[in-house]
């Protein structure tokens, strides 16, 4: 995208019937780090990459508890994302307040939604430039959204967001199919071997990705930095003497996830219907 | 002196044109609501009378309504408030099928909504001048609460409304148990309800009985109890106390 005379308001169309400061925000969206989820039928898990500005200093919070049985990742402006944050526990304590009972993640997002598209129809205003994935629970069973920018909002069985989320995109799509009846610890395994895909060689450690689940039974939380860091090593293990993830390989025999991951890869790297992309 | 002076202060601390808008009494009211828990659901009971301070003076008055798919909200007290009660609820219920996404409030949501309402009416001065029993059945789970005009709420496996509370808790108390059966529940009621026939001045003998289930609620027609008024004790009342009636 390049500029041009017509991205200069939010209010502002273009010829094309564009709005060039909505698309704006989105490629904030897609410069930030990786955010990413998942979900089975009870279980939602949501994963991303944590960079540090240096090493002295923290990393950034990407992922916040929103209720007990609501979370939310960000990527992209993490200012706007805490404040939409903030929103969300807000909405979520009024409602838990006047009906003693947990909002339903589908009217959340939706409000989220129309709170974004406001932003895009106001001259004095400019859009959210952060991305939400949503993860919760509710009657209906569980739920990943995907907030926008634009105010558009999708669901998903696994999304990723962010710089190098193609990486983790692809390796969702071969295995989306199995994750409906994951159990909660394969699918925290998936999670965090979709983060390493964004890496792409860098080497995965807990200081750099956070990851949190929701599911039935399970609040809201995230895994600490020791839990997550013991399932890395169960599969660097592996991954050391099985090459990259896609290759299939005679089963190790150390770990039973380990081998129920590469019998996954076997089945995915068969798979020719989905070619993996380069961009 | 200083008669009228004396009362400005009083005004000012209820709030502004304070009298005019505040309820101070209530003028047509309900009498005893009696619901509890059965196997299948909540049943509920409730005469139609209205009456106007001592004179009973409508006969029809549907004190049970349905709410939404889940519940039932019956209502002792002034007539009208229940009435706009319900506008509250009907309002709240539209919005709720709007979303048309799948969820629905179920009787603890609405539950917790009454009181809320109830609780901030009673904090203004201005109640809404009733007593509510609310039940319903979600996802199996059965619901059964009660909010006053005052804002206090709780659930349990029976309430009432008024002299209900008197006359009909104790029986249920004594003869409620878990699991029992529509029939067994339905005399059970009518018990209740005839102990309070014979002994609340304002209630008539015109009543309907309503049912939620998980498939969905029913109100009865309307119907009488049949009545023994042959105790020998009716029949000559000042026999023990003389000067009674």
């Amino acid at each position: 995208m390049f500029r041009n005379q017509y991205d200069t308001d939010v209010t502002t169309w273009s010829p094309a019937g564009r709005l060039f400061q909505v698309e704006y925000a989105m490629e904030a969206v897609k410069q930030g780090s990786a955010a990413i989820g998942l979900r089975s039928k009870t279980h939602v898990v949501l994963g991303c990459v944590n960079k540090a500005n240096s090493e002295l200093s923290s990393h950034q919070k990407k992922i916040f508890k929103v209720d007990d049985h609501i979370g939310v990742a960000i990527a992209g402006l993490t200012a706007d994302g805490r404040v939409l944050s903030r929103y969300m526990r807000n909405e979520c304590i009024n409602y838990n307040f006047t009906y003693e009972s947990p909002l339903p993640v589908g009217r959340l997002v939706v409000q989220l939604a129309d709170k974004a598209q406001v932003c895009t129809q106001r001259s004095w205003k400019r859009p959210y430039g952060v991305g939400l994935l949503v993860a919760g629970l509710d009657e209906s069973g569980a739920h990943l959204y995907y907030n926008c920018p634009s105010g558009n909002y999708f669901e998903y069985q696994a999304f990723a967001i962010g710089s190098r989320s193609q990486a983790a995109k692809t390796y969702l799509e071969r295995r989306f199919e199995n994750f409906t009846d994951s159990s909660r610890d394969d699918l925290v395994k998936d999670a965090i071997t979709a983060i390493r895909e964004t890496l792409q060689g860098e080497t995965l450690k807990s200081s750099i990705c956070t990851i949190a689940v929701v599911g039935v039974g399970e609040p809201f939380h995230i895994l600490d930095q020791g839990t997550v860091q013991q399932i890395i090593d169960t599969f660097e293990i592996a991954a050391e003497q099985e090459g990259p993830a896609a290759e299939p390989d005679a089963a190790t025999g150390q770990d039973t996830a380990v081998e129920q991951g590469a019998a996954a890869d076997q089945g995915g790297s068969t798979d020719e219907g989905v070619a993996p992309m380069d961009i | 002196m200083n008669f009228m002076a004396s009362k400005q202060p009083e005004n000012s601390l209820l709030g502004p044109e304070a009298d005019s808008q505040r309820t101070l009494y209530p003028y047509v009211t309900g009498t005893s609501v009696v619901a509890l828990k059965y196997k299948d659901g909540i049943l509920m009971a409730a005469d139609m009378g209205g009456s106007y301070g001592s004179t009973l003076r409508y006969k029809s008055v549907e004190r049970i309504k349905p709410i939404g798919k889940h519940s039932l909200l019956g209502a002792s007290g002034e007539i009208s408030d229940f009435q706009e009660i319900l506008r509250y609820l009907d309002e709240l219920i539209l919005y709720d099928n709007m979303w048309d996404d799948g969820n629905s409030l179920g009787p603890k949501e609405v539950h917790n909504y009454l009181t809320r309402v109830m609780y901030n009416r009673r904090n203004k001065f201005n109640p809404l001048w009733n007593s509510l029993v609310l039940g319903g059945v979600k996802n199996g789970q059965k619901y059964l609460g009660t909010v006053s005009m005052i804002g206090v709420n709780f659930e349990d496996n029976h309430v009432a409304t008024g002299f209900g509370n008197h006359l009909a808790r104790p029986i249920l108390r004594q003869e409620w148990h878990e699991n029992l059966s529509y029939e067994d529940g339905v005399r059970l009621l009518e018990k209740c309800m005839r102990v309070l026939l014979y002994r609340d001045r304002s209630a008539i003998n015109k009543l309907q009985i309503a049912k939620i289930t998980e498939e969905g609620t029913t109100i009865s027609q309307p119907y009488s109890l049949k009545t023994y008024w042959e105790f020998s004790a009716f029949a000559n009342p000042a026999q023990g106390a003389v000067g009674t009636w």
